[in-house]
């Protein structure tokens, strides 16, 4: 039985060897580590620490602000993706560049200059005060700061199924007499939706495990606007490794489910794609 | 075609779909607007606030603000964290694209998922797996101590969190990029009895080149602007482990918003100048997938 197909070219055995040892020694081992640090622990230790009140108020404000960032960036992205791909004006290129700044921005920055635009007195701030919105410090913080830096994955991966879409099914469907409406639920979305889902997935993941931005515009009170990256800190902190590490095994979990879904909907992406082809 | 009808009017606004009619403006226009006035709210706003508060106390306060010796180590630590993480990274990535992309071998598509891991984790976690292992109560943390030997807390678990945060940036993009150029031209240059390195250096390194950079350039952007990861391992000594994210945490919590800012204001130069340098890259006709 071969493991591969024999090739001319040299180098098999010391690039994927370097590749594994790399790999294991930098990533697989350390988290390795902390599963068994976790399983270490007594059932009922791990429960008691997983399910406590203010773990389970750290979710609530962990799924719940980054499901609506995610779905913010669903509505957003695409408006975004569309207004890049179908129209021309003038400082678009600068623009679809800038796209990409909250992947290029330390996060740490991004979130003292989010907390300074919506404090109070900032530029924005100051115009939602009167209105009774507090954004800085309260859960509309985190879910501002979780949308920014999420951003980026719902564009992009919006941008190039746009680009695909037909455009002469859609010319042809309003030729013969189709609204815009019609046009968009039947045409646009189809092609659109795995991309769509795509960049929601992608977004949520990315938000769940923020801390940087966050930490500075959250508040960070517990019960209310501590998110659960947080909690694992302050446990560190304390030198309570087995609680930090039930919770890190908890959101390795959801990492792990979050990656199996965009597998699934990048492969249901290709499969639509084919049809489209035929 | 609709300009040849005689009676034009209506009939033109229907037979040319993806013109302007007045719908097509207004849609136009309200797309157009919504984006700008999103990105001018979360992303635009802040940009130019950290460059005015920087400046807040004008240019003087802002030199000054780089005199203070902690944030000179700061910026010294950053900078040698980057310049030891984004080489290595970038020989991983080289290694793993070569045996990925020129052999086909069983358990590929899971090796591929394994590199691309550490983007899926919080940062955090990244941070707490070296404390667990390396911390005081962690598991070689006795060991550690009778040899004096600073792991966690101290530069190497800094660089160590680092690396792993910014692991598969340059792999990822030079993966689907040779295996995309295929193994053409490697194959002659074998057949032709060239070496391995050399067949390395003189035909794939130049195929790949753009990506290359663009992958370094991404790694390194975020290699100097990582913080939860590097956060829980640093310990946040001033200036002995304190990178540059992390000191702007400190300054801005003690209210010296200049001096954050004015720390601030170089990790977003940076920050532009990897998109400048991202999208001069894509103009050479590179396109990331």
């Amino acid at each position: 039985m071969s493991l591969r197909k024999p090739s001319v070219l040299p180098g098999f055995g010391l690039t994927l060897g370097f590749t594994t040892f790399f790999l294991s020694a930098i990533v697989l081992l350390p988290l390795a580590a902390l599963v068994l640090e976790a399983g270490s622990m007594p059932w009922r230790d791990f429960l008691h620490v997983v399910l406590s009140p203010r773990a389970l108020g750290s979710y609530r404000l962990s799924f719940g602000a980054s499901l609506l960032a995610a779905s913010i960036n669903l509505v957003f992205g695409f408006i975004i993706a569309w207004t890049l791909v179908r129209y021309e004006f003038p400082g678009r290129k600068v623009i679809d560049a800038l796209i990409d700044m909250p992947f290029a921005l330390p996060t740490a920055v991004s979130g003292i200059a989010l907390t300074t635009v919506f404090a109070q007195n900032g530029w924005i701030g100051r115009y939602l005060e009167p209105l009774g919105i507090k954004v800085a410090y309260t859960w509309l913080g985190v879910t501002l700061a979780l949308t920014l830096i999420s951003m980026p994955f719902a564009v992009r991966a919006v941008q190039p199924a746009l680009l695909e879409v037909q455009r002469d099914l859609e010319e042809a469907a309003e030729t013969l007499g189709a609204g815009r409406l019609y046009v968009f639920r039947r045409i646009i979305l189809p092609t659109v939706l795995p991309a769509l889902l795509t960049g929601f997935t992608l977004s949520f993941a990315r938000a769940v495990g923020e801390y940087g931005s966050v930490i500075f515009i959250a508040g960070n009170l517990p019960m209310k606007t501590e998110i659960t990256p947080l909690l694992i800190v302050i446990h560190l902190e304390e030198f309570d490794y087995h609680g930090a590490a039930a919770l890190g095994v908890v959101m390795l979990g959801i990492s792990f489910v979050m990656l199996l879904a965009i597998n699934l909907l990048q492969a249901w992406g290709r499969r639509q794609h084919v049809r489209a082809a035929h | 075609m609709a300009g040849v009808l005689p009676d034009g009017g209506l009939i033109e606004e229907r037979a040319l779909p993806g013109q302007h009619t007045v719908l097509h403006v207004l849609v136009r226009w309200f797309f157009i607007s919504v984006s700008l006035t999103f990105l001018a709210a979360v992303l635009l706003a802040p940009l130019a606030t950290v460059f005015v508060m920087a400046f807040a106390h004008g240019v003087r306060a802002y030199l000054h603000a780089f005199s203070d010796p902690d944030t000179l180590a700061a910026i010294r630590l950053t900078l040698t964290t980057a310049a030891v993480v984004v080489p290595i990274n970038t020989v991983f990535g080289l290694a793993a694209s070569w045996a990925i992309a020129k052999f086909e071998f069983r358990g590929k598509s899971i090796l591929i998922t394994l590199i691309d891991l550490p983007l899926a984790i919080s940062p955090v976690i990244s941070g707490m797996v070296f404390v667990l292992l390396f911390g005081l109560q962690g598991w070689f943390g006795g060991w550690l101590r009778e040899h004096d030997i600073a792991i966690v807390f101290a530069l190497p678990g800094i660089m160590l969190a680092t690396m792993f945060v910014t692991f598969p940036y340059v792999a990822r993009e030079l993966i689907p990029l040779m295996q995309q150029v295929g193994n053409d031209e490697e194959e002659a240059a074998i057949t032709l009895g060239a070496g391995g390195w050399l067949t390395f250096f003189r035909v794939t390194l130049p195929k790949v080149r753009w990506g290359l950079v663009y992958g370094m350039v991404l790694c390194n952007a975020r290699a100097m602007g990582e913080f939860g990861a590097v956060s829980v391992v640093s310990g946040h000594i001033r200036g002995l482990t304190n990178t540059m994210p992390l000191h702007i945490e400190i300054l801005y919590n003690e209210y010296n918003f200049v001096g954050a800012f004015a720390v601030a204001s170089l990790l977003t130069l940076l920050a532009v100048l990897t998109l400048v340098v991202k999208t001069l890259v894509e103009r050479t006709g590179y396109r990331r997938r």
